[in-house]
C-alpha cells in the first residue's frame, strides 16, 4: 500500500491480571490506586436464555445483560504493559471469564472477610483452570480482622496460594499484592 | 446519516443506529478473535479513506500514534468489546492496522519477563 506510515517505533508486550471477587469488595478500587491511568470500562452485552420462571406462556425469555469491566494500565519503562481487569463476580459471567483469563498471569481475588463466601466461585474457577492466585483480603475499617491463616482455612486453599492483608485503596498496599502474585507466578513455573 | 456528534437525542434512549448494524450483523468476528490486550497501531490514515465507517476511523485515529489495547481502544471509542474486535478484525485483514497478539505466560521464553515486572512493581 503507498499510504503506509513508518513502523511504530517502541514495541510494547501485554501481559494481563485479573482482580476478582464479590461485589463491593474492592476490585476497581484497586485497579484504581495502581493504575497510571484512571480506570477505564468497557463493556460487553450478553445475550442469555432466562429461566423464564414468569412467563406462564412457555415461550423463553431472553434477555441481554452488560457486563462492565473495569481496567487499568501500569507501563514499565515504555516497553511492557500490565493491563489490570476487575472480572464481574457473579458465577452466571463464566463464559465471559473464560474470554478475559485466556492467557492470563494470573488473579487477585480481593476479599471481604465480612463476606468471604463471595469468593468461593472465584477460587474455585482459578483452582480449576490452574491459574495462579493470591487472596488479598480487604481490611475494611471497622471488619474484625482475621489472621492470615484462618482466611485460608475458611476458604480451603492449597497451600501455596498466597493471603495478603490489604487496603485497597492504598496505592503502596496494592502493589504489595501484584508483587506477592508475580512472585507466586515465578515459583510455579518451570525455567 | 447520523454520526457521533451531533445526536439529537439523550443517551437514555439507547443507541440510534443498532449495533448489529456497526458490523453488519456480526456478533463475533468471522475469523481471528483478537485478545483483551492484543495491542493495535494504526499504518494507514482514515482521513485518506473514504470507505471506513465513522466507527473505524474512530478507532483508526484512537491508535494512530500510539498502540493501544483493544480493551483501551473499545472504552475510548465507546463501542461494546465484541463489537470493536469485528471492526479491528476487519481492519486488520484490510491492512490498516497492526496488531501484536499477547504473549501467553506459559509460552514466555525465560524468567526475564517476570523479573522485569516485579522491579517495575517494586519501583512505583
Amino acid at each position: 500500500m503507498d499510504f503506509v506510515r513508518s513502523e511504530p517505533r517502541t514495541t510494547l508486550m501485554a501481559l494481563k491480571i485479573l482482580i476478582a471477587g464479590g461485589f463491593g469488595a474492592g476490585k476497581t478500587t484497586m485497579v484504581g490506586a495502581v493504575s497510571e491511568i484512571p480506570p477505564l470500562r468497557t463493556e460487553e452485552q450478553l445475550t442469555e436464555v432466562g429461566s423464564a420462571v414468569d412467563d406462564a406462556s412457555g415461550v423463553e425469555a431472553k434477555t441481554t445483560t452488560t457486563v462492565a469491566i473495569d481496567f487499568g494500565r501500569i507501563t514499565f519503562d515504555n516497553r511492557l504493559a500490565l493491563y489490570l481487569f476487575g472480572t464481574p463476580g457473579q458465577d452466571r459471567f463464566w463464559f465471559f471469564w473464560d474470554d478475559i483469563a485466556q492467557g492470563a498471569l494470573g488473579a487477585v481475588v480481593v476479599a471481604d472477610t465480612r463476606r468471604l463466601e463471595d469468593c468461593f466461585p472465584a477460587v474455585d474457577y482459578f483452582e480449576r483452570r490452574e491459574i495462579p492466585f493470591v487472596i488479598a483480603v480487604n481490611c475494611f475499617p471497622g471488619s474484625r480482622r482475621y489472621r492470615v491463616e484462618q482466611v485460608a482455612t475458611a476458604l480451603d486453599l492449597d497451600p501455596g496460594t498466597p493471603v495478603v492483608l490489604c487496603d485497597a485503596r492504598q496505592r503502596t498496599s496494592a502493589k504489595e499484592v501484584l508483587i506477592a502474585l508475580v512472585e507466586r507466578v515465578r515459583r510455579g513455573q518451570q525455567w | 446519516m447520523s454520526r457521533p456528534g451531533d445526536q439529537w437525542y439523550g443517551d437514555d434512549s439507547g443507541p440510534m443506529v443498532r449495533l448489529y448494524a456497526l458490523t453488519r450483523g456480526r456478533a463475533r468476528p468471522s475469523g481471528e478473535v483478537l485478545d483483551v490486550i492484543a495491542l493495535v497501531v494504526a499504518v494507514t490514515d482514515p482521513e485518506q479513506d473514504l470507505t471506513l465507517s465513522p466507527e473505524q476511523a474512530t478507532l483508526l485515529s484512537l491508535c494512530r500514534d500510539t498502540m493501544l489495547s483493544v480493551a483501551e481502544l473499545s472504552a475510548r471509542a465507546n463501542l461494546p468489546l465484541n463489537i470493536t474486535r469485528v471492526l479491528l478484525a476487519d481492519l486488520h485483514e484490510d491492512g490498516h492496522v497492526q496488531v501484536t497478539e499477547p504473549t501467553a505466560p506459559n509460552r514466555l521464553p525465560n524468567d526475564y519477563i517476570l523479573r522485569e515486572v516485579l522491579n517495575g512493581l517494586r519501583s512505583l
